[in-house]
């Protein structure tokens, strides 16, 4: 699709989430939410809706949901109750989905992104919701998994009444590098409140996309499809410009978008109609009568905002724009916390974002790398972390020694002054001392120097190497630099 | 003269277990000798636990002989169909769940066991508790032991027969419009439905969930009181079941009426049931009146709406509960090509008329375009009536009225669906309010050219909650009255 | 409300029910007797009364989360009207949108 077609229309999308809580036992009954497991193992008369059994609602499951709420600014609603959604399915156990519909546990808010260059951007949120997973179908029979020519199916309910968060988006992201950026900044909240593991590789975090465009400067909206089957955020990103561009091209061939659900073919990179010749939906919800309504008090509320971790896109802001940590490097740090937290104890004790930016996220890190073990969890404390960069910047000693003094420090421990003066590294700043290792080095290499006053001006760096050898590596480099430059004429 | 271990109530068989004057296994071994007797005339039963009930009596034997006194010591308890019981068909009447074994058992069975009453087996009701006679069951008729020729009732109407035939000293059922009180009525046993959320549902084969709730059958108001104690209370497995406190009832019965409050309903005017019906609860008022209570006209004004609006609710309910019957998980299945003829023929194939029907209505009720001018009309119209009831118990203790439109009737008599949901006029509005009711036998009335006299049931309908007062009042009309006793089951009674 | 008559074809498949032509035409007319019935409804204002959908006011009946014992498989398979190894099964199902 040409570029100028494409600014000749906005793509409108909004993006329905449905997020597996992380909680020990299913929505209902207290069978472990897990995943995996041999198939029916994990379910019980509540959960595979036997004959009388009657659900029981997971208060860590309707908290969770609250948390998120809040942590997206949405309003709890004071009252909220459980509806049943009616429709037949092999993995439904009761063919109603306990659910929400008119009173969802919380309303509005938003989602706060960030893009790769580092700008904020936000989508709006018109609700979330809380309602029970279903097991799963394989199909079986069409050789492929898929249910298109299937000869029968098999179902396993494990999965069945597990907690599931339903959180849907405004339709006020324009493109599939921003529904991308939400997801990922919905899926790092939602991890930093710990109410989900959030892997969309074990369907924790699915995805749907309703997308449609309209011409640029436009504000009505165009006939929108629904996409699913996107299993990464690769794939949604895929699926999504696949779908713009296929929406365009039939407006641009005269066309005209039907509204349907289109499911996203990994495999061929496009998306198909899902087009069902079933009945329309009818779901006939209605107020579960087994459940009774759920009722939030100011001080709930209020205790539970109190115990909210800071949200990532809250730290994004501030290692960017408080510390001028790069967008890319920002991020790595909003997914380690405790990296984050690490980073940020030695920037309040050294007041040097700067140093802190290079040792924690260079030395540090690369260390962490190879030990395997996390810079959190080292030797290296961010106060001796802080006192190692004072000795830089006080010109103690010099960058090549603080990197041996930080090995020493990952291995052992300590701090990085005694180190320093029990081993005498500081920095040789003397000019006369330093002016001896010169003249020492430039007596014993005198073809050298020869080479260097014939024009051979690169053999400069080898002599600063003798210099600092000489030195112990302790001499000022700055001050070498410039007697040698000086004697050298 | 001593009456015979069948004869006797709760109260006395447990009481007899306790002091050792006979054992657990004699009471079980007696009623389940009386099964065997009249069981092929009455029909109260589906499945019949010989062997479970000898073996749990022994049981309590072992335990009472250890020292424990439990309140229901070896009394044979028959448990309407809908309700699961640990290795036991569990049927609800209905030819979908014929062959399902339930893998638990249900809370208010579960108490009753607890107390020491035996299980002795799983009785008839209309399928899914859909009815008045249990005509509606697809699996064996059920006849009302005080005449062969009519039906007991229902939907609970295999309880209250087993019950009123002496198979059984106590039974529990479920009462969703009715479906305890009026075939209470019809087999001259009392029936007994608590506040709703009084007693935990998990294990009811729901029909109706904001309206299903168990209750007792059983042949003396303090049976039903000891039945109750046992059952009611908050279990975490029902969200819907009430959790405060239980106030024993049945201890300290009362004697006397007086001093009581009691509202006849001016809605319900009795001289539109025929003479003699009427006559009989005229005689019942008179009798109040003459028991100490004082009586006054209370209006329901909406009580009318009852059954409208039940038979939106109720089926709207039913339609979702029903769902889950659908072949793939347990009950029977019909095959098919594809998923949805399977369910489709599975459900055409499994259900009965009456089922169909409910389900139909309900789900027209809930269906798009439909909700809000059915359904929602409904709800608001089930707020009206609980209203009335509020203002008329500003007024009056207790209300009282017929349990049923009519005595037992014959087989066949209620070929119009509309006919039968009638019967329920009288129960409906207490069902909607949630509130506790029950019905006492009142006295009998002869059909012309009928050769039985037939039994009659005074419905009592109390506050939320009131369940003390409501079991005490009953019990001072039937200790006063004793209309319970003063004819005998067509089948007899063994001396 | 209106006495419009009921589609119960359509009713019926929404409720995965087959019905001959007979029960369509036999429910058809007792639904809709039922419904001029329940149509009395309309007489009643309701207008600025709530909706009950429960007689008893409980509010955050909420269970702890901790785990209890699942049922043995044995016990959840026996009862499966066809099974293929621990799973349930079902004949074709026909995709839905």
């Amino acid at each position: 699709m040409a570029d100028v077609t494409l600014t000749r229309y906005q793509a409108v999308i909004g993006i329905e989430c449905h997020v597996e809580l992380k909680t020990l036992t299913k929505m209902f009954c207290g069978c472990p939410n897990e995943f995996g497991g041999e198939p029916n193992s994990k379910v019980c008369p509540v959960c595979l809706g036997m004959p009388g059994a009657l659900p029981a609602a997971n208060g860590e499951a309707i908290e969770h949901v609250v948390r998120a709420g809040l942590a997206f600014g949405a309003e709890i609603p004071a009252f909220s109750k459980f509806d049943r959604k009616n429709y037949f399915y092999p993995d439904m156990p009761k063919n109603y989905q306990i659910s929400q519909y008119d009173m969802p546990l919380t309303l509005g808010g938003e989602v706060k992104f960030w893009r790769e260059d580092g700008s904020m951007s936000a989508c709006r949120l018109v609700r979330i919701h809380l309602e029970e997973d279903t097991g799963k179908s394989t199909h079986a029979g069409s050789g492929d998994g898929r249910i298109a020519g299937s000869a029968y199916s098999l179902v396993d309910f494990n999965r069945a009444g597990v907690p599931l968060m339903e959180c849907v988006s405004e339709p006020e992201i324009h493109s599939a590098e921003d529904a991308v950026a939400y997801l990922e900044s919905l899926r790092r909240t939602l991890l930093a409140l710990g109410v989900s593991d959030v892997k969309m590789e074990e369907g924790s975090l699915r995805c749907d996309a309703n997308v449609s465009i309209r011409p640029a400067g436009s504000t009505e909206l165009g006939t929108k499809t629904e996409i699913k089957n996107m299993n990464s955020f690769r794939s949604v990103h895929r699926a999504i410009e696949n779908e713009i561009a296929r929406q365009i091209e039939v407006l641009e061939s005269g066309g005209r978008i039907v509204q349907e659900t289109r499911g996203w073919d990994e495999v061929n990179g496009v998306t198909h109609s899902m087009r069902s010749k079933e009945l329309a939906h009818d779901y006939r919800y209605f107020p579960d009568p087994d459940l009774v309504p759920v009722e939030f008090s100011r001080e709930t509320l209020e205790s539970i905002r109190g115990s909210l971790p800071e949200l990532p896109w809250r730290r994004f802001e501030r290692l960017t724009g408080q510390y001028g940590v790069e967008p890319k490097q920002a991020t790595q740090l909003v997914d380690n916390v405790a990296l984050a937290e690490y980073f940020e104890r030695v920037v309040a004790a050294s007041r040097h974002p700067q140093q802190a930016k290079n040792l924690v996220l260079g030395d540090l890190s690369r260390l962490a790398n190879e030990t395997q073990i996390p810079v959190a969890e080292s030797k290296v404390t961010p106060e001796a972390l802080a006192e190692l960069i004072a000795l830089i910047e006080a010109k103690t000693i010099n960058s090549k020694i603080a990197k041996d003094v930080l090995q020493r420090l990952w291995e052992n421990g300590g701090s990085p002054k005694s180190i320093v003066e029990s081993e005498g590294l500081a920095q040789t700043s003397d000019p006369a001392a330093v002016e001896k290792f010169v003249d020492d080095v430039l007596a014993a290499n005198e073809k050298v120097v020869a080479d260097y006053r014939a024009g051979k001006t690169n053999v400069a760096g080898f002599l600063v190497g003798q210099i600092m050898k000489a030195s112990r590596g302790k001499a000022d480099p700055a001050l070498v630099n410039e007697l040698l430059r000086k004697k050298l004429g | 003269m001593e009456r015979s271990l069948i004869e006797r109530t709760a109260a006395e068989i447990a009481r007899g277990v306790n002091r050792g004057e006979h054992s657990a296994a004699e009471a079980v071994d007696a009623a389940l000798a009386r099964v065997g007797d009249v069981e092929e005339r009455v029909g109260a039963f589906l499945t019949v636990l010989s062997d479970d009930a000898r073996n749990r009596a022994c049981a309590i034997d072992e335990r009472v002989r250890a020292g424990e006194r439990l309140p229901l010591a070896g009394v044979p308890l028959a448990v309407k169909d809908n309700m699961c019981v640990t290795g036991t068909r569990t049927t609800c009447g209905s030819r979908i769940l014929e062959r399902w074994t339930a893998p638990y058992t249900a809370t208010a069975v579960r108490r009753l066991e607890d107390a020491g009453a035996i299980v002795i087996g799983k009785t008839n009701l209309d399928e899914f508790a859909m009815g008045s006679s249990c005509e509606n069951s697809a699996l064996g008729v059920t006849r009302n032991p005080y005449d062969l020729s009519r039906v007991p009732g229902g939907s609970s109407g295999g309880s209250a027969a087993a019950v009123a035939g002496y198979e059984a000293a106590i039974g529990v059922g479920s009462d969703t419009g009715g479906s305890i009180r009026e075939p209470g009525a019809f087999c001259n046993v009392i029936g007994f439905k608590p506040t709703y959320g009084r007693v935990s549902r998990y294990g009811l084969i729901a029909f109706a969930s904001s309206l299903d709730q168990i209750g007792p059958l059983t042949r003396t108001v303090e049976d039903a009181a000891l039945v109750y104690d046992a059952m009611a209370g908050y279990d975490p497995m029902d969200s819907t079941s009430i959790d405060r406190p239980v106030e024993p009832t049945a201890k300290g019965l009362l004697e006397s009426l007086s001093g009581l409050k009691v509202g006849i309903v001016r809605q319900f005017d009795t001289r539109e049931l025929g003479d003699d019906v009427d006559e009989v609860y005229d005689r019942a008022y008179h009798d109040l009146e003459a028991l100490g209570a004082e009586l006054h006209d209370v209006s329901l004004p909406t009580a009318d709406y009852g059954l409208a609006t039940y038979y939106l609710i109720a089926p709207a309910e039913c339609s979702s509960n029903l769902a889950r019957f659908d072949g793939v998980r347990y009950g029977s299945r019909v095959e098919a090509a594809d998923v949805q003829a399977m369910y489709e023929n599975t459900r055409a194939a499994g259900f009965g008329p009456e089922v169909k029907r409910r389900i139909l209505i309900g789900t027209y009720a809930l269906s798009s375009g439909y909700y809000d001018a059915y359904y929602v009309r409904a709800q608001k119209a089930r707020t009206l009536i609980a209203r009335d009831f509020e203002a008329a118990f500003a007024e009056v203790d207790l209300i009282a009225c017929p349990a049923a439109s009519s005595p037992a009737f014959t087989f066949n008599a209620k070929s119009d669906p509309y006919s039968m949901y009638m019967m329920d006029y009288y129960t409906i509005p207490m069902s909607l309010a949630g509130l506790p009711a029950l019905s006492v036998p009142c006295g009998w009335v002869t059909p012309p050219g009928g050769a039985l006299p037939l039994p009659m049931g005074l419905q009592f309908a109390a506050p939320l909650f009131s369940e003390k007062l409501l079991l005490g009042a009953a019990h001072a009309y039937e200790s006063a009255t004793k209309h319970a006793l003063k004819h005998k089951p067509e089948v007899g009674a063994r001396g | 409300m209106s006495s419009e008559k009921i589609d119960v074809r359509y009713v019926a498949k929404l409720a995965r029910i087959a019905l001959t032509d007979e029960e369509v035409e036999r429910f058809g007319a007792q639904l809709g007797d039922l419904l001029e019935h329940v149509n009395a409804l309309g007489a009643l204002d309701t207008s600025a009364v709530p909706a009950t959908a429960q007689v008893v006011e409980s509010r955050n009946v909420e269970r702890p989360d901790t785990v209890v014992p699942c049922l043995s498989r044995e016990t959840v398979m026996a009862q499966a009207p066809q099974r293929q190894g621990a799973f349930f099964r079902v004949p074709r199902i026909i995709a839905e949108g």
